[in-house]
């Protein structure tokens, strides 16, 4: 019986249709624009002006404080503005905006290919590497990477989990990652696990990738400490608190970090950004990105530079199909519908999605009749329709004691509900109401 | 059979009788003194119970303003000035008159003028979509159009014109509660002075952006290009953010801003069509579209002192 | 270039309605309607066509007239509750009655609450329940299976025709008389003899005293018959293997998951179990309670109706173990022999309390406690 967490999830159809593309290198655009707020926790600080010239990998923008990340220019050429630019959010937010002059790589990188096992750097060493290189999780949450590997004093953490489950239909970055740079990723697990220093990580991944199972598998072997674990494929298993409780089945206390429970969960593509940055002193400036979708003439995995539009990606795609609905930047479960193709590709990408109409249009809403699936779905044993009722009302004071901020909105319930009710759209308004209550109340 | 009657109505009556005592006494024991001229306020009130006022309902404005010393900080909207003069009569206290307000719509953003450029699929609540896009139009900050203003009305004031897709303020059932004030996400409604006849101008827009940038998505936008205050003789208008403000209490309605105005996002609402000069050039009338527009004659602007001195005494 | 469609997360959606569980429901009640069909003829087709239609044509009356709603009978809730109201009254009931009964169970149980979702009582049930109350007598005749497959159902069903052609149901035959005391006065002696009516007894199919018959009984029907349906009772509720067939098609559809019906099965034959091990003469076998009556349609098609049962699983434990209990107590205690429609309707009105008391696990819940 392989093994999964135990309450709640849903099996949406995987459509991994860019499961077999190799990763490309995708050509260079003209101009790239560069968020300098790519991640969670306080916005960077542009350090470029106007006219500035600038070389692949050159830092750009500084993190401004402990929980936040360094931006680095993804291309080399001259800046032409910072200015706000439409992103992946649907606002316009701060964007470093440079012209493309050809490709001049910052000297201090190592540009080699061959594969470099031995860890020179001491743990400190290591994490400010990471921190310097602007790593953030890949996965999606984009939470600086450094933050999550400085263990606070009086905790123990005894067991590294890399999240290679890639639960999101259609997605498939990690999974072509997992056998494409095994090795690389391995040595930056290896580092990861240095830096923490502990002595046993564990790599999750869905059953439904059986060729990056035994591939790894086979290599793990001649890396102590690393082991392999399939896992039934349920969504949402690649949410931090799911995993854990399926590979390890410690449960992370509501409201607390997985920390709390002696472990960090680190992505396959942040392990393999790891090594990068470690071995090779390559800040984070280009990432694997799926461009799939039903109706897409070539489902593709791209390695990207960050910074590069999203119509780039379509056009190398083969275009965007005549019955295209929504463009979703991620998956189809917590991903982002795009509401402009000119949004460039940042860190936290996984993947463009594209959605014909039939399969994008909400189902028509009718009245709920307590059929209760949202509540067996529901990963965090929360009642969704009792949440979504409270929203409506505004009963925040209620929400609050039914644990709306243990949500992970993860949209199971949505897209379980028979009725059509946009469950998590009034979930996530009063999840963010409770949180502002929170907030305020704190101070 | 006449026995049963008979027990059961003596039991009854005794029962009856000892409950009443009882509960006589309870009521003496638990008796709350409350003062009656609280009810006598409440009397007066609208009864709307809206909250326009800032307390929760009209029996909490009540008892508050019985409790207060000084009643200025209060005011019912929805009973207005004579209900507040009733108030103090009761209260014996003083209260100054206040400005009727109205509330009006700060964006101009139909379909026509700003384009659609995405189709929203979601929960149907403007405050939904204003947590995550900038809705279904290049325009963050203006009107979504999902009518939540519209739910929240107590009144009837507010309707949506399916043409324009915006919420349209019915200035005779409007309080100036305040309810759609706060439920509007994007803060495009605003509560301003019913002047005279419910003469308005106000800048009809919300837009930060950089003139470039408002301008392409919604051709009524605010450009910040201070036209208008360089027109405005009585220093009203004020430009923060690329975004112009009409500050209600100095405007004096002499619509000379609304003449200048680039996007024709200022508006001016209920007032008599301008007597167009013969030399009136076309580009200024192809401008408005609400209202026959034309440069202020003479007699208008006499018309307009008027008002204000009447408005003023 | 198109526009674009926006929305917030999730952006695919699983392909079940409201329409299609509730259609489901109604090929699984399918099997229990053949068997019906084979043993109680065309009284069965009769009673649950009545039933269907009016119940469809009071919803949309009300609908269109009195609330000023759209109309939305289509989405098969009111079908169901059609089927389910004629599945839990005999084959030979007057058209005139089950029209009344559709009314009060769209009427007063669905629509007066605010329609699909909002009613805190089963409409079926309530619909059962007043025309067992108000109507005793044709709502207690049950039809011989077999007999009257062909009579002449339009011919008003007089009180002769009703005992040549109607019986007991097997908990009937039990309920109504173990326990009961027989007497007897010996012409020798001039003592009274008395004898109390033991399980044993209704299956000898009498109760001999000092040599003399004093009372027969109906012939309890074997286990087989329960099984296939070849027993006294309403539509829907004989077969047992066409109730756990539909049982199996719910579950493989996943429309209901097995918590309340086995929650249920598993009490009443605890329940039962007890009492039958404490005293066998007088409290029957628990196999006999599960076979017979409407416990397998309730607890299946019943319980399971998704507005009136609780929402957590934790909950639906509580419920269903209530129905059980509730439904043996009756059967062995009280004046009815039958208490499925009754039990289920009482712990109807506790669902709003479990839901309000009894909460999922969350998760992280319990270490947040330990700490």
């Amino acid at each position: 019986m392989l093994k999964t967490f135990p309450k709640g999830g849903v099996h949406p159809a995987e459509g991994k249709y860019s499961a077999n593309s190799v990763i490309e290198k995708l050509s260079l655009p003209k101009t790239v624009s560069i968020p300098i707020a790519q991640h969670i926790g306080a916005p960077s600080k542009a350090i470029v002006a106007k006219g500035d010239k600038v070389k692949v990998g050159d830092k750009i923008a500084e993190s401004t404080g402990f929980v936040s990340a360094n931006i680095h220019s993804s291309v080399s050429g001259t800046v032409v503005k910072v200015d706000k630019v439409l992103d992946s959010t649907g606002y316009k937010r701060p964007c470093v905006i440079i012209d493309v002059e050809g490709d001049e790589w910052n000297e201090s990188i190592d540009r080699s290919i061959e594969l470099k096992k031995e860890i020179s750097l001491t743990d400190k060493e290591i994490i400010q590497r990471i921190n310097e290189s602007g790593i953030v999780g890949l996965g999606g949450a984009t939470f600086p990477s450094h933050v999550k590997l400085s263990v606070p004093d009086g905790k123990k953490i005894d067991v590294l989990i890399i999240n290679g489950v890639e639960c999101e239909p259609y997605l498939t970055s990690d999974h072509r990652l997992m056998l494409e740079k095994a090795k690389e990723m391995l040595v930056g697990i290896q580092i990861i696990m240095k830096a923490l220093s502990v002595n046993l990580a564990l790599i999750g991944i869905e059953n439904n990738k059986p060729d990056a199972i035994s591939h790894l598998q086979n290599l793990v072997k001649d890396y102590p400490g690393v082991e392999v674990h399939a896992l039934k494929v349920q969504y949402p298993q690649g949410g931090e608190k799911q995993l854990i409780k399926a590979l390890i089945n410690r449960e992370v206390p509501s409201g607390a970090l997985p920390l709390n429970v002696g472990a960090v969960v680190h992505n396959v593509g942040t392990a393999f950004a790891v090594y990068e940055a470690v071995q090779k002193n390559k800040p984070l400036f280009e990432r694997i990105v799926t461009l799939t979708g039903k109706s897409v003439k070539k489902p593709s995995n791209f390695m990207v530079r960050i910074g590069t539009p999203v119509t780039e990606l379509i056009e190398a795609a083969g275009g965007l199909p005549e019955d295209t609905g929504k463009v979703i930047n991620g998956g189809p479960m917590m991903g982002k519908a795009l509401n402009s193709l000119e949004v460039p590709v940042v860190k936290g990408t996984s993947g463009i999605l594209i959605m014909p109409v039939v399969l994008s249009a909400r189902k028509k809403e009718s009245d709920c009749i307590r059929c209760a699936k949202c509540v067996s779905v529901c990963p965090q044993g929360l009642e969704p329709f009792l949440l979504n009722k409270l929203a409506q009302l505004g009963k925040n004071d209620k929400l609050e004691t039914n644990a709306v901020m243990d949500c992970i909105e993860c949209g199971s319930c949505s897209y379980t509900c028979p009725a059509g009710l946009p469950l998590l759209d009034y979930i996530r308004l009063g999840k963010s109401k409770v949180s502002q209550i929170i907030r305020s109340r704190k101070q | 059979m006449s026995t049963t009657i008979l027990f059961t109505v003596i039991s009854l009556s005794a029962i009856g009788s000892i409950a009443a005592i009882i509960l006589y006494f309870v009521a003496q024991k638990f008796k709350v003194y409350e003062d009656p001229r609280i009810d006598q306020v409440e009397e007066i009130l609208p009864a709307a119970n809206c909250g326009g006022c800032g307390y929760p309902g009209c029996r909490g404005f009540a008892e508050a303003m019985v409790k207060a010393d000084d009643l200025s900080p209060f005011y019912c909207p929805v009973g207005g000035n004579e209900t507040m003069t009733q108030a103090a009569e009761i209260l014996g206290k003083a209260v100054e008159a206040k400005d009727p307000l109205v509330a009006v719509i700060r964006c101009s953003g139909s379909p026509e003028h700003r384009k659609r450029v995405n189709t929203y699929d979601g929960a149907s609540t403007c405050v939904i979509v204003s947590g995550l896009y900038s809705g279904e139009t290049g325009c963050q900050y203006g009107c979504h159009g999902l009518g939540d203003c519209v739910d929240v009305c107590d009144f009837e004031a507010i309707y949506m014109d399916e043409e324009t897709g915006l919420p349209v303020v019915i200035d005779d059932n409007c309080t100036a509660c305040g309810a759609c004030v706060k439920e509007c996400p994007n803060d495009i409604i605003e509560l301003r002075k019913k002047n005279k006849k419910d003469r308005k101008i106000f800048v009809s827009c919300v837009n930060i952006d950089k003139g470039g940038i408002a301008k392409k998505a919604c051709e009524v936008a605010c450009i910040g290009c201070k036209a208008c205050v360089k027109v405005c003789a009585y220093d009203a208008i004020t430009v923060e953010n690329f975004l112009a403000y009409i500050d209600p209490n100095l405007c004096k309605l002499c619509r000379k801003c609304v003449d200048v105005c680039p996007t024709n996002s200022i508006l001016e609402i209920n007032f008599p069509p301008r007597k167009v000069k013969v030399e009136a050039t076309e580009t200024v009338e192809t401008k408005k579209v609400e209202t026959p527009v034309g440069p202020t004659g003479e007699n208008e602007k006499k018309e307009n002192d008027n008002n204000i001195i009447n408005q003023e005494g | 270039m198109n526009k674009l469609f926006i929305s917030p997360s999730p952006h695919v959606y699983e392909d079940t309605t409201v329409k299609r569980l509730m259609f489901d429901v109604v090929i699984a009640l399918l099997p229990a309607l053949v068997f019906s069909i084979y043993f109680f003829g065309m009284g069965a087709i009769i009673v649950t066509l009545t039933a269907v239609v009016s119940c469809i044509a009071f919803e949309w009356l009300i609908q269109k007239f009195i609330l000023k709603q759209e109309p939305s009978i289509t989405d098969g809730s009111a079908l169901v509750t059609g089927i389910l109201l004629a599945f839990n009254v005999p084959s030979n009931l007057p058209i005139w009655i089950i029209i009344i009964g559709s009314l009060v169970a769209i009427g007063v149980g669905k629509m007066s609450f605010g329609g699909l979702g909002n009613n805190p009582f089963n409409p079926a049930l309530v619909g059962r329940v007043f025309m067992l109350i108000s109507f005793p007598v044709q709502m207690t005749s049950w039809p011989i299976p077999g007999v009257t497959r062909f009579t002449n159902w339009l011919k008003p069903i007089s009180a002769a025709d009703l005992d040549a052609v109607t019986g007991a149901t097997p908990l009937g035959i039990i309920g109504n008389n173990v326990g009961k005391v027989l007497e007897k006065i010996d012409v020798a002696t001039g003592d009274t003899l008395r004898h109390t009516v033991t399980i044993q007894d209704i299956y000898n199919g009498q109760v001999v005293i000092n040599e003399e018959v004093v009372k027969t009984f109906d012939q309890v029907p074997e286990y087989a018959s329960q099984l296939l349906g070849n027993i006294g009772g309403s539509i829907g509720e004989i077969s047992a293997i066409a109730l756990l067939i539909g049982f199996a098609y719910l579950l493989i559809r996943k429309v209901i998951t097995w918590h309340i019906p086995v929650s249920i099965i598993g009490s009443v034959f605890l329940f039962a179990g007890v009492l039958h091990l404490i005293n066998p003469e007088y409290y029957i076998a628990p196999e006999f309670h599960l076979l017979t009556g409407g416990l397998l349609l309730g607890a299946i098609f019943m319980a399971t109706d998704y507005v009136t049962s609780p929402m957590s699983v934790k909950g639906i434990w509580v419920y269903g173990i209530g129905i059980g209990l509730i439904t043996v107590s009756i059967r062995v205690f009280g004046v009815y022999p039958e208490g499925v429609s009754f039990a289920i309707l009482i712990m109807n009105a506790f669902v709003p309390l479990i839901n309000m008391y009894i909460k999922p696990k969350r998760f992280g819940e319990e270490v947040k406690n330990g700490q």
